[in-house]
Protein backbone atom coordinates (compact mmCIF):
# COMPACT_ATOMS: atom_id res chain seq x y z
CA UNK A 1 0.00 0.00 0.00
CA UNK A 2 2.85 2.84 1.02
CA UNK A 3 4.85 1.50 -1.93
CA UNK A 4 1.44 2.16 -4.23
CA UNK A 5 1.42 5.40 -2.97
CA UNK A 6 5.06 6.54 -3.35
CA UNK A 7 4.43 5.56 -6.58
CA UNK A 8 1.32 7.18 -7.62
CA UNK A 9 3.15 10.27 -5.45
CA UNK A 10 5.82 10.08 -7.75
CA UNK A 11 4.48 10.10 -11.13
CA UNK A 12 1.77 12.56 -9.92
CA UNK A 13 4.74 15.15 -9.29
CA UNK A 14 6.61 14.27 -12.68
CA UNK A 15 3.35 15.18 -14.06
CA UNK A 16 3.03 18.16 -12.53
CA UNK A 17 6.68 19.66 -12.80
CA UNK A 18 6.12 18.90 -16.15
CA UNK A 19 2.86 20.90 -16.23
CA UNK A 20 3.74 23.42 -14.50
CA UNK A 21 7.04 24.01 -16.49
CA UNK A 22 6.05 23.25 -19.75
CA UNK A 23 2.25 24.23 -20.20
CA UNK A 24 3.33 27.98 -20.19
CA UNK A 25 5.60 27.46 -22.94
CA UNK A 26 2.70 25.34 -24.72
CA UNK A 27 0.77 26.83 -28.03
CA UNK A 28 -0.60 25.06 -31.51
CA UNK A 29 3.09 27.00 -33.09
CA UNK A 30 4.81 24.40 -30.95
CA UNK A 31 3.49 21.20 -32.15
CA UNK A 32 2.65 22.56 -35.90
CA UNK A 33 5.61 24.54 -36.59
CA UNK A 34 9.16 23.78 -37.27
CA UNK A 35 11.83 26.36 -35.84
CA UNK A 36 12.23 29.45 -37.07
CA UNK A 37 15.12 31.31 -37.04
CA UNK A 38 16.33 32.23 -33.65
CA UNK A 39 14.02 29.69 -32.06
CA UNK A 40 16.80 28.16 -30.22
CA UNK A 41 16.84 31.93 -28.73
CA UNK A 42 13.42 31.67 -27.55
CA UNK A 43 11.97 33.26 -31.00
CA UNK A 44 9.15 31.95 -32.99
CA UNK A 45 8.82 28.56 -34.27
CA UNK A 46 7.80 24.80 -32.82
CA UNK A 47 8.86 21.56 -32.30
CA UNK A 48 7.00 19.89 -35.51
CA UNK A 49 10.47 18.33 -36.52
CA UNK A 50 11.05 16.56 -33.25
CA UNK A 51 7.69 15.17 -32.92
CA UNK A 52 7.46 13.68 -36.69
CA UNK A 53 11.46 12.55 -36.39
CA UNK A 54 10.49 10.56 -33.11
CA UNK A 55 7.45 9.31 -34.55
CA UNK A 56 9.22 8.10 -37.45
CA UNK A 57 12.08 6.74 -35.56
CA UNK A 58 9.93 4.46 -33.60
CA UNK A 59 7.57 3.29 -36.66
CA UNK A 60 10.53 2.39 -38.43
CA UNK A 61 12.13 0.76 -35.36
CA UNK A 62 9.04 -0.80 -34.00
CA UNK A 63 8.29 -2.63 -38.12
CA UNK A 64 11.99 -3.34 -38.47
CA UNK A 65 12.12 -4.82 -34.49
CA UNK A 66 9.31 -7.03 -34.90
CA UNK A 67 10.25 -8.27 -38.40
CA UNK A 68 13.47 -9.62 -36.69
CA UNK A 69 12.25 -10.88 -33.22
CA UNK A 70 8.83 -12.70 -34.15
CA UNK A 71 10.48 -14.89 -35.99
CA UNK A 72 13.20 -16.03 -33.20
CA UNK A 73 10.41 -15.77 -30.92
CA UNK A 74 8.38 -18.18 -32.92
CA UNK A 75 11.60 -20.21 -33.51
CA UNK A 76 12.74 -19.92 -29.80
CA UNK A 77 9.24 -21.87 -28.83
CA UNK A 78 8.02 -23.89 -32.19
CA UNK A 79 11.02 -25.65 -33.67
CA UNK A 80 13.70 -25.47 -30.79
CA UNK A 81 12.22 -28.98 -28.27
CA UNK A 82 11.64 -27.80 -24.78
CA UNK A 83 14.92 -27.50 -22.99
CA UNK A 84 16.87 -26.72 -25.53
CA UNK A 85 20.22 -25.46 -25.00
CA UNK A 86 19.95 -22.60 -28.09
CA UNK A 87 16.93 -21.53 -26.64
CA UNK A 88 18.32 -21.17 -22.90
CA UNK A 89 21.28 -19.09 -24.77
CA UNK A 90 19.52 -17.23 -26.63
CA UNK A 91 17.34 -16.57 -23.96
CA UNK A 92 20.27 -15.46 -21.39
CA UNK A 93 21.73 -13.54 -24.53
CA UNK A 94 18.79 -11.24 -24.94
CA UNK A 95 18.72 -11.15 -21.02
CA UNK A 96 22.20 -9.33 -21.15
CA UNK A 97 21.18 -7.67 -24.39
CA UNK A 98 18.05 -5.84 -22.48
CA UNK A 99 20.64 -4.30 -19.32
CA UNK A 100 22.75 -2.81 -21.57
CA UNK A 101 22.60 0.70 -21.69
CA UNK A 102 21.30 3.05 -24.43
CA UNK A 103 24.34 4.77 -24.91
CA UNK A 104 26.16 1.48 -25.28
CA UNK A 105 24.13 1.01 -28.04
CA UNK A 106 24.60 4.39 -29.52
CA UNK A 107 27.96 4.08 -29.55
CA UNK A 108 27.58 0.72 -31.03
CA UNK A 109 24.95 1.91 -33.84
CA UNK A 110 27.85 5.07 -34.61
CA UNK A 111 30.44 2.56 -35.45
CA UNK A 112 28.30 0.37 -37.53
CA UNK A 113 27.33 3.89 -39.64
CA UNK A 114 30.85 4.47 -39.92
CA UNK A 115 31.53 0.93 -40.92
CA UNK A 116 28.60 1.41 -43.68
CA UNK A 117 29.85 4.79 -44.39
CA UNK A 118 26.44 6.21 -43.66
CA UNK A 119 26.12 9.43 -41.92
CA UNK A 120 24.13 10.80 -39.00
CA UNK A 121 20.50 10.16 -40.48
CA UNK A 122 17.10 8.15 -39.60
CA UNK A 123 17.99 5.60 -41.06
CA UNK A 124 21.03 4.44 -38.53
CA UNK A 125 18.51 6.41 -36.20
CA UNK A 126 15.96 3.50 -36.90
CA UNK A 127 18.79 0.73 -36.84
CA UNK A 128 20.59 1.60 -33.13
CA UNK A 129 16.46 2.00 -31.93
CA UNK A 130 15.75 -1.09 -33.43
CA UNK A 131 18.88 -2.72 -32.13
CA UNK A 132 17.82 -1.45 -28.88
CA UNK A 133 14.33 -2.86 -28.36
CA UNK A 134 14.76 -5.81 -30.11
CA UNK A 135 15.86 -7.78 -26.89
CA UNK A 136 12.64 -5.97 -25.03
CA UNK A 137 10.40 -7.20 -27.91
CA UNK A 138 12.04 -10.58 -27.53
CA UNK A 139 11.84 -11.07 -24.05
CA UNK A 140 8.56 -9.91 -23.65
CA UNK A 141 6.92 -11.76 -26.11
CA UNK A 142 8.53 -14.93 -25.77
CA UNK A 143 7.42 -15.02 -21.90
CA UNK A 144 3.89 -14.53 -23.50
CA UNK A 145 4.63 -17.49 -25.71
CA UNK A 146 6.05 -19.46 -23.44
CA UNK A 147 2.86 -19.25 -20.89
CA UNK A 148 0.87 -20.53 -24.37
CA UNK A 149 -1.11 -23.77 -23.12
CA UNK A 150 0.74 -26.77 -24.72
CA UNK A 151 -2.80 -28.36 -24.95
CA UNK A 152 -3.67 -25.98 -27.35
CA UNK A 153 -0.54 -26.57 -29.16
CA UNK A 154 -1.39 -29.85 -29.34
CA UNK A 155 -4.83 -29.43 -30.18
CA UNK A 156 -3.50 -27.86 -33.70
CA UNK A 157 -1.11 -30.47 -33.85
CA UNK A 158 -3.77 -33.12 -33.82
CA UNK A 159 -5.60 -32.07 -36.25
CA UNK A 160 -2.94 -32.60 -38.93
CA UNK A 161 -1.26 -28.92 -38.80
CA UNK A 162 2.37 -28.33 -39.50
CA UNK A 163 4.32 -26.31 -37.11
CA UNK A 164 3.93 -22.90 -39.35
CA UNK A 165 0.27 -23.88 -39.71
CA UNK A 166 -0.14 -23.71 -35.68
CA UNK A 167 1.35 -20.15 -36.02
CA UNK A 168 -2.13 -18.49 -36.64
CA UNK A 169 -3.64 -19.54 -33.71
CA UNK A 170 -0.52 -18.80 -31.18
CA UNK A 171 -0.33 -15.68 -32.40
CA UNK A 172 -4.34 -14.70 -32.03
CA UNK A 173 -3.57 -15.75 -28.28
CA UNK A 174 -0.33 -13.84 -27.55
CA UNK A 175 -1.74 -10.64 -29.76
CA UNK A 176 -2.19 -8.88 -26.34
CA UNK A 177 0.96 -9.79 -25.22
CA UNK A 178 2.46 -8.51 -28.27
CA UNK A 179 0.85 -5.18 -27.71
CA UNK A 180 2.29 -4.76 -24.61
CA UNK A 181 5.71 -5.55 -25.86
CA UNK A 182 5.25 -3.24 -28.87
CA UNK A 183 4.05 -0.25 -26.20
CA UNK A 184 7.26 -0.90 -24.03
CA UNK A 185 9.56 -0.76 -26.99
CA UNK A 186 7.65 2.07 -27.89
CA UNK A 187 8.02 3.57 -24.10
CA UNK A 188 11.95 3.01 -24.51
CA UNK A 189 12.46 3.86 -28.40
CA UNK A 190 10.50 7.64 -28.45
CA UNK A 191 11.88 8.36 -25.01
CA UNK A 192 16.05 7.49 -25.35
CA UNK A 193 18.09 10.17 -26.21
CA UNK A 194 21.25 8.60 -25.83
CA UNK A 195 20.78 5.43 -28.76
CA UNK A 196 20.28 8.47 -31.07
CA UNK A 197 22.79 10.89 -29.82
CA UNK A 198 25.39 10.31 -32.28
CA UNK A 199 23.35 8.31 -34.88
CA UNK A 200 19.94 10.37 -35.90
CA UNK A 201 21.40 13.64 -35.61
CA UNK A 202 19.38 16.79 -35.08
CA UNK A 203 18.12 19.19 -37.71
CA UNK A 204 15.32 21.78 -38.04
CA UNK A 205 13.87 20.15 -40.96
CA UNK A 206 11.64 17.20 -41.69
CA UNK A 207 14.11 14.47 -42.97
CA UNK A 208 12.51 13.54 -46.98
CA UNK A 209 14.38 10.73 -47.14
CA UNK A 210 16.04 7.91 -44.79
CA UNK A 211 19.36 9.88 -45.16
CA UNK A 212 18.58 12.81 -44.21
CA UNK A 213 19.73 13.68 -40.35
CA UNK A 214 16.80 13.38 -37.81
CA UNK A 215 15.66 15.61 -34.87
CA UNK A 216 13.74 13.49 -31.83
CA UNK A 217 11.99 14.92 -28.88
CA UNK A 218 14.50 13.73 -26.18
CA UNK A 219 17.10 15.56 -28.16
CA UNK A 220 15.14 18.70 -28.31
CA UNK A 221 14.72 18.06 -24.51
CA UNK A 222 18.31 17.68 -23.89
CA UNK A 223 19.32 20.49 -26.36
CA UNK A 224 16.58 22.94 -24.93
CA UNK A 225 17.15 22.30 -21.14
CA UNK A 226 20.91 22.86 -21.60
CA UNK A 227 20.31 26.33 -22.84
CA UNK A 228 20.98 29.45 -20.43
CA UNK A 229 17.55 31.25 -21.77
CA UNK A 230 14.48 30.29 -19.04
CA UNK A 231 12.18 30.65 -22.24
CA UNK A 232 14.04 27.59 -23.90
CA UNK A 233 14.24 26.13 -21.10
CA UNK A 234 10.54 26.27 -20.35
CA UNK A 235 9.89 24.81 -24.19
CA UNK A 236 12.08 21.70 -23.11
CA UNK A 237 9.30 21.11 -20.69
CA UNK A 238 6.84 21.67 -23.37
CA UNK A 239 8.49 19.26 -25.85
CA UNK A 240 8.37 16.59 -22.45
CA UNK A 241 4.77 17.08 -22.13
CA UNK A 242 4.32 16.07 -25.80
CA UNK A 243 6.37 13.40 -25.52
CA UNK A 244 4.32 12.02 -22.16
CA UNK A 245 1.34 12.83 -24.15
CA UNK A 246 1.94 11.05 -27.50
CA UNK A 247 2.97 7.89 -24.97
CA UNK A 248 0.23 7.90 -23.03
CA UNK A 249 -2.34 8.39 -26.40
CA UNK A 250 -0.32 5.29 -27.92
CA UNK A 251 -1.17 3.47 -24.46
CA UNK A 252 -4.60 4.40 -24.46
CA UNK A 253 -5.20 3.19 -28.49
CA UNK A 254 -3.22 0.30 -27.59
CA UNK A 255 -4.96 -0.98 -24.81
CA UNK A 256 -8.46 -0.40 -26.56
CA UNK A 257 -7.21 -2.22 -29.81
CA UNK A 258 -5.68 -5.00 -27.84
CA UNK A 259 -8.94 -5.68 -25.79
CA UNK A 260 -10.69 -5.80 -29.48
CA UNK A 261 -8.52 -8.18 -30.52
CA UNK A 262 -7.92 -10.52 -27.86
CA UNK A 263 -11.26 -11.28 -27.16
CA UNK A 264 -11.32 -14.84 -28.47
CA UNK A 265 -8.21 -15.67 -25.88
CA UNK A 266 -8.44 -18.42 -24.00
CA UNK B 1 -24.98 -71.93 -26.68
CA UNK B 2 -27.24 -74.48 -27.16
CA UNK B 3 -30.49 -72.83 -25.87
CA UNK B 4 -29.44 -69.22 -27.90
CA UNK B 5 -29.50 -71.33 -30.77
CA UNK B 6 -32.72 -72.66 -30.14
CA UNK B 7 -34.31 -69.40 -30.17
CA UNK B 8 -32.62 -68.87 -33.39
CA UNK B 9 -34.63 -71.29 -34.53
CA UNK B 10 -37.96 -70.35 -33.13
CA UNK B 11 -37.68 -66.29 -34.19
CA UNK B 12 -36.17 -66.16 -37.21
CA UNK B 13 -37.06 -67.17 -40.39
CA UNK B 14 -34.96 -66.12 -43.28
CA UNK B 15 -31.85 -68.62 -43.57
CA UNK B 16 -29.18 -65.75 -44.26
CA UNK B 17 -30.64 -63.76 -40.93
CA UNK B 18 -30.60 -67.29 -39.26
CA UNK B 19 -26.80 -67.34 -40.36
CA UNK B 20 -26.17 -64.17 -38.76
CA UNK B 21 -28.00 -64.14 -35.73
CA UNK B 22 -26.10 -66.96 -35.26
CA UNK B 23 -22.76 -65.71 -35.49
CA UNK B 24 -23.62 -63.38 -33.06
CA UNK B 25 -24.95 -66.13 -30.89
CA UNK B 26 -21.42 -68.10 -31.03
CA UNK B 27 -19.40 -64.33 -30.87
CA UNK B 28 -21.62 -63.53 -27.61
CA UNK B 29 -20.41 -66.72 -26.45
CA UNK B 30 -16.38 -66.22 -27.19
CA UNK B 31 -14.89 -62.85 -27.20
CA UNK B 32 -11.60 -63.80 -28.79
CA UNK B 33 -14.09 -64.58 -31.79
CA UNK B 34 -15.50 -60.68 -31.40
CA UNK B 35 -11.45 -59.42 -31.62
CA UNK B 36 -11.18 -61.61 -34.80
CA UNK B 37 -14.57 -60.42 -36.20
CA UNK B 38 -13.61 -56.55 -35.93
CA UNK B 39 -9.86 -56.06 -37.78
CA UNK B 40 -7.37 -53.93 -36.03
CA UNK B 41 -7.21 -50.55 -37.41
CA UNK B 42 -3.83 -49.99 -35.02
CA UNK B 43 -1.87 -52.70 -34.22
CA UNK B 44 0.84 -52.23 -31.53
CA UNK B 45 4.01 -54.40 -31.69
CA UNK B 46 6.76 -54.54 -28.52
CA UNK B 47 6.56 -50.69 -28.39
CA UNK B 48 8.61 -49.60 -25.83
CA UNK B 49 9.01 -45.84 -24.83
CA UNK B 50 11.49 -43.77 -22.32
CA UNK B 51 11.06 -40.61 -21.44
CA UNK B 52 14.35 -39.71 -20.33
CA UNK B 53 15.75 -42.50 -18.28
CA UNK B 54 12.01 -43.48 -17.69
CA UNK B 55 10.90 -46.69 -19.06
CA UNK B 56 7.33 -46.03 -19.36
CA UNK B 57 5.79 -48.20 -22.04
CA UNK B 58 7.00 -51.53 -21.51
CA UNK B 59 6.89 -54.42 -24.61
CA UNK B 60 3.07 -53.48 -25.57
CA UNK B 61 1.44 -55.23 -27.77
CA UNK B 62 -1.84 -54.50 -28.47
CA UNK B 63 -4.84 -54.17 -31.45
CA UNK B 64 -6.97 -51.70 -31.33
CA UNK B 65 -9.96 -52.93 -33.34
CA UNK B 66 -11.94 -51.33 -35.72
CA UNK B 67 -15.35 -49.62 -35.85
CA UNK B 68 -15.98 -50.08 -31.76
CA UNK B 69 -14.86 -48.44 -28.45
CA UNK B 70 -11.67 -49.52 -26.64
CA UNK B 71 -11.25 -48.54 -23.68
CA UNK B 72 -7.79 -48.68 -22.00
CA UNK B 73 -7.86 -48.52 -18.05
CA UNK B 74 -5.59 -48.87 -15.42
CA UNK B 75 -4.44 -46.89 -12.38
CA UNK B 76 -2.55 -42.83 -12.49
CA UNK B 77 0.86 -43.31 -14.48
CA UNK B 78 0.90 -46.60 -15.99
CA UNK B 79 1.18 -45.19 -19.35
CA UNK B 80 -2.09 -45.14 -20.66
CA UNK B 81 -1.62 -41.30 -22.07
CA UNK B 82 1.90 -42.03 -23.00
CA UNK B 83 0.29 -45.13 -25.22
CA UNK B 84 -2.70 -42.99 -26.65
CA UNK B 85 0.11 -40.06 -27.48
CA UNK B 86 2.20 -42.20 -29.63
CA UNK B 87 -0.49 -42.79 -31.74
CA UNK B 88 -0.80 -39.61 -33.15
CA UNK B 89 3.30 -38.85 -32.61
CA UNK B 90 2.32 -36.32 -30.43
CA UNK B 91 4.67 -37.36 -27.72
CA UNK B 92 8.07 -36.78 -29.96
CA UNK B 93 7.10 -32.87 -29.50
CA UNK B 94 9.59 -33.10 -26.44
CA UNK B 95 12.81 -33.63 -26.06
CA UNK B 96 14.81 -37.39 -24.27
CA UNK B 97 12.12 -39.03 -25.77
CA UNK B 98 13.01 -43.10 -27.74
CA UNK B 99 10.12 -44.83 -29.27
CA UNK B 100 11.04 -48.64 -30.43
CA UNK B 101 8.80 -51.02 -31.45
CA UNK B 102 6.01 -50.61 -34.17
CA UNK B 103 2.77 -49.19 -34.54
CA UNK B 104 0.65 -49.75 -37.42
CA UNK B 105 -2.28 -47.98 -38.37
CA UNK B 106 -4.11 -49.66 -41.17
CA UNK B 107 -0.85 -51.63 -41.55
CA UNK B 108 1.45 -48.63 -41.89
CA UNK B 109 3.94 -48.00 -39.79
CA UNK B 110 3.46 -44.69 -38.36
CA UNK B 111 7.29 -44.27 -38.00
CA UNK B 112 7.92 -45.41 -41.01
CA UNK B 113 10.60 -43.38 -43.53
CA UNK B 114 8.43 -41.03 -45.75
CA UNK B 115 5.37 -41.33 -43.18
CA UNK B 116 3.95 -37.21 -42.92
CA UNK B 117 2.78 -36.70 -39.71
CA UNK B 118 0.07 -34.67 -40.40
CA UNK B 119 -1.20 -37.52 -42.19
CA UNK B 120 -1.09 -39.31 -39.41
CA UNK B 121 -2.54 -37.00 -37.14
CA UNK B 122 -5.44 -36.11 -39.70
CA UNK B 123 -6.71 -39.84 -39.20
CA UNK B 124 -6.94 -39.16 -35.78
CA UNK B 125 -9.03 -36.47 -33.76
CA UNK B 126 -7.59 -35.97 -30.12
CA UNK B 127 -9.84 -35.11 -27.45
CA UNK B 128 -8.05 -34.19 -24.69
CA UNK B 129 -8.61 -34.38 -20.65
CA UNK B 130 -9.71 -30.14 -20.47
CA UNK B 131 -11.40 -29.08 -23.75
CA UNK B 132 -8.62 -26.73 -25.23
CA UNK B 133 -10.43 -24.62 -28.06
CA UNK B 134 -8.46 -22.30 -30.16
CA UNK B 135 -8.71 -18.67 -29.56
CA UNK B 136 -10.83 -18.20 -32.37
CA UNK B 137 -14.78 -17.87 -33.05
CA UNK B 138 -17.06 -21.03 -32.61
CA UNK B 139 -16.92 -21.44 -36.62
CA UNK B 140 -13.55 -21.22 -37.12
CA UNK B 141 -12.57 -23.69 -34.55
CA UNK B 142 -14.62 -25.98 -36.57
CA UNK B 143 -13.25 -24.68 -40.03
CA UNK B 144 -9.47 -24.50 -38.77
CA UNK B 145 -9.30 -28.01 -39.30
CA UNK B 146 -10.37 -27.76 -43.29
CA UNK B 147 -9.06 -24.74 -43.84
CA UNK B 148 -5.54 -26.15 -43.02
CA UNK B 149 -6.38 -28.99 -45.23
CA UNK B 150 -7.21 -26.95 -48.07
CA UNK B 151 -10.64 -26.26 -48.02
CA UNK B 152 -10.96 -22.11 -48.80
CA UNK B 153 -14.52 -22.04 -50.19
CA UNK B 154 -17.16 -20.26 -47.51
CA UNK B 155 -20.09 -22.53 -48.74
CA UNK B 156 -18.63 -25.38 -48.29
CA UNK B 157 -17.02 -24.30 -45.63
CA UNK B 158 -20.83 -23.53 -43.59
CA UNK B 159 -22.15 -26.84 -44.69
CA UNK B 160 -19.04 -28.37 -43.21
CA UNK B 161 -19.18 -26.69 -39.92
CA UNK B 162 -23.33 -26.92 -39.68
CA UNK B 163 -22.92 -30.56 -40.15
CA UNK B 164 -20.21 -31.61 -37.49
CA UNK B 165 -21.62 -29.11 -35.16
CA UNK B 166 -24.59 -31.68 -35.67
CA UNK B 167 -22.82 -34.65 -35.56
CA UNK B 168 -21.46 -33.35 -31.94
CA UNK B 169 -25.24 -32.29 -30.91
CA UNK B 170 -24.01 -28.71 -30.10
CA UNK B 171 -25.58 -26.88 -33.51
CA UNK B 172 -28.87 -26.07 -32.02
CA UNK B 173 -26.41 -24.81 -29.09
CA UNK B 174 -24.79 -22.40 -31.02
CA UNK B 175 -26.23 -21.85 -34.43
CA UNK B 176 -27.18 -18.15 -33.25
CA UNK B 177 -23.80 -17.31 -32.56
CA UNK B 178 -21.00 -19.04 -34.32
CA UNK B 179 -19.15 -15.90 -34.37
CA UNK B 180 -18.96 -15.44 -30.77
CA UNK B 181 -15.28 -16.90 -28.90
CA UNK B 182 -15.48 -20.47 -27.96
CA UNK B 183 -14.60 -19.30 -25.04
CA UNK B 184 -18.32 -18.04 -24.30
CA UNK B 185 -19.40 -21.44 -23.93
CA UNK B 186 -19.43 -23.77 -20.88
CA UNK B 187 -16.94 -26.52 -20.45
CA UNK B 188 -18.95 -29.00 -21.33
CA UNK B 189 -19.77 -27.80 -24.53
CA UNK B 190 -16.48 -26.84 -25.87
CA UNK B 191 -15.83 -30.27 -25.31
CA UNK B 192 -18.30 -31.27 -27.57
CA UNK B 193 -16.88 -27.83 -29.52
CA UNK B 194 -13.34 -29.52 -29.78
CA UNK B 195 -14.97 -33.47 -30.78
CA UNK B 196 -16.62 -31.59 -33.78
CA UNK B 197 -13.45 -29.69 -34.70
CA UNK B 198 -11.35 -32.99 -34.52
CA UNK B 199 -14.88 -34.82 -36.99
CA UNK B 200 -14.13 -31.75 -38.88
CA UNK B 201 -10.94 -33.03 -40.52
CA UNK B 202 -12.75 -36.43 -40.99
CA UNK B 203 -10.64 -38.70 -39.25
CA UNK B 204 -10.80 -42.63 -38.87
CA UNK B 205 -9.75 -42.95 -35.15
CA UNK B 206 -10.64 -40.84 -32.29
CA UNK B 207 -8.87 -40.46 -28.90
CA UNK B 208 -10.11 -39.92 -25.69
CA UNK B 209 -7.83 -39.09 -22.51
CA UNK B 210 -9.75 -38.66 -20.21
CA UNK B 211 -12.17 -36.67 -22.32
CA UNK B 212 -15.23 -36.47 -19.56
CA UNK B 213 -12.55 -36.05 -16.59
CA UNK B 214 -13.49 -32.11 -16.45
CA UNK B 215 -16.79 -32.10 -17.22
CA UNK B 216 -20.04 -32.30 -14.91
CA UNK B 217 -21.99 -35.27 -14.85
CA UNK B 218 -24.50 -34.24 -17.41
CA UNK B 219 -21.89 -33.37 -19.78
CA UNK B 220 -20.42 -36.28 -19.49
CA UNK B 221 -23.05 -38.21 -20.50
CA UNK B 222 -23.63 -36.64 -23.57
CA UNK B 223 -20.06 -37.51 -24.38
CA UNK B 224 -20.71 -40.77 -23.81
CA UNK B 225 -23.53 -41.21 -25.57
CA UNK B 226 -22.02 -39.27 -28.94
CA UNK B 227 -19.02 -41.77 -28.16
CA UNK B 228 -21.46 -44.89 -28.47
CA UNK B 229 -23.44 -42.91 -31.48
CA UNK B 230 -20.10 -42.78 -33.26
CA UNK B 231 -18.72 -46.43 -32.91
CA UNK B 232 -20.25 -47.53 -36.30
CA UNK B 233 -18.10 -45.22 -38.21
CA UNK B 234 -14.86 -44.78 -35.96
CA UNK B 235 -12.77 -46.62 -34.08
CA UNK B 236 -12.39 -44.87 -30.67
CA UNK B 237 -9.89 -45.56 -28.20
CA UNK B 238 -10.47 -43.54 -25.08
CA UNK B 239 -8.20 -43.65 -21.65
CA UNK B 240 -10.77 -43.14 -18.71
CA UNK B 241 -10.19 -43.21 -15.06
CA UNK B 242 -13.91 -44.04 -14.47
CA UNK B 243 -14.42 -47.83 -14.15
CA UNK B 244 -17.98 -46.89 -14.86
CA UNK B 245 -17.53 -45.35 -17.91
CA UNK B 246 -15.71 -48.06 -19.24
CA UNK B 247 -18.40 -50.85 -18.48
CA UNK B 248 -20.92 -48.26 -19.92
CA UNK B 249 -19.47 -48.20 -22.90
CA UNK B 250 -16.78 -50.24 -23.70
CA UNK B 251 -16.56 -52.86 -26.54
CA UNK B 252 -13.02 -54.06 -25.50
CA UNK B 253 -10.71 -53.58 -22.77
CA UNK B 254 -7.35 -52.91 -22.05
CA UNK B 255 -6.19 -53.20 -18.75
CA UNK B 256 -2.74 -51.42 -18.06
CA UNK B 257 -0.32 -51.64 -15.12
CA UNK B 258 2.83 -49.87 -14.82
CA UNK B 259 3.67 -49.74 -18.37
CA UNK B 260 2.72 -52.99 -19.19
CA UNK B 261 -0.85 -54.70 -20.70
CA UNK B 262 -1.76 -56.48 -18.15
CA UNK B 263 -4.85 -58.05 -19.94
CA UNK B 264 -7.22 -56.96 -23.10
CA UNK B 265 -10.07 -58.47 -24.34
CA UNK B 266 -13.79 -58.10 -24.78
CA UNK B 267 -15.83 -55.76 -22.11
CA UNK B 268 -17.94 -58.36 -20.97
CA UNK B 269 -14.95 -60.59 -20.69
CA UNK B 270 -13.13 -58.79 -18.74
CA UNK B 271 -15.17 -57.66 -16.34
CA UNK B 272 -17.16 -60.63 -15.88
CA UNK B 273 -14.61 -62.66 -16.00
CA UNK B 274 -11.02 -61.46 -15.69
CA UNK B 275 -8.33 -64.02 -16.44
CA UNK B 276 -5.39 -62.30 -14.44
CA UNK B 277 -5.05 -61.85 -10.72
CA UNK B 278 -3.97 -57.94 -10.78
CA UNK B 279 -6.51 -56.76 -13.29
CA UNK B 280 -9.50 -58.45 -10.85
CA UNK B 281 -8.19 -56.76 -8.04
CA UNK B 282 -8.27 -53.15 -10.16
CA UNK B 283 -11.82 -54.58 -10.45
CA UNK B 284 -13.04 -54.80 -7.13
CA UNK B 285 -11.16 -51.36 -6.17
CA UNK B 286 -8.01 -52.60 -4.18
CA UNK B 287 -5.87 -50.24 -5.92
CA UNK B 288 -6.98 -47.26 -8.03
Amino acid sequence: MAATLVIVISLFMIIVAILKRGLPAMSWDMVSKIPGGGFYIGKEGGLLNAIVGSLYIVIGSISLGLAFSLPIVLYLNLYLPEKSRLAQFTRLSFDVLFGIPSIVYGAFGFTLMVYLGLRSSLLAGILTVTILIIPILIRSIDEVMRRVPKEMKDAALSLGATRSEIIKPILRQVAPGIVTAVLLSVGRGIGDAASVLFTAGYTDSIPTSLSQPVATLPLAIFFQLSSPIAEVQDRAYAAALILTVIVLLLSVAARIYSRKFSKNKI
Amino acid sequence: MIQNLLRVEQFVESPTEKLKVMREAQNQSNGDLILKAHKPHISVRNLNVYLSKNHILKNVSLDIPDKAITCIIGPSGCGKTTLLKTFNRLLQNSLDVRIEGDVLVDGENIHGKGVEVENIRKKMGLLSQRPCPLPMSIFDNIAYGPRIHGIRRKKTLNIMVEKYLKEAGLWDEVKDRLKSPATSLSIGQQQRLCLARGLAVKPEIILGDEATSALDPISSKKIEELFVKLKDQYSIVLVTHTLRQAKRIADHVVFMYLGEVVEAGSASEIFSNPKEKLTREYLDGYFS
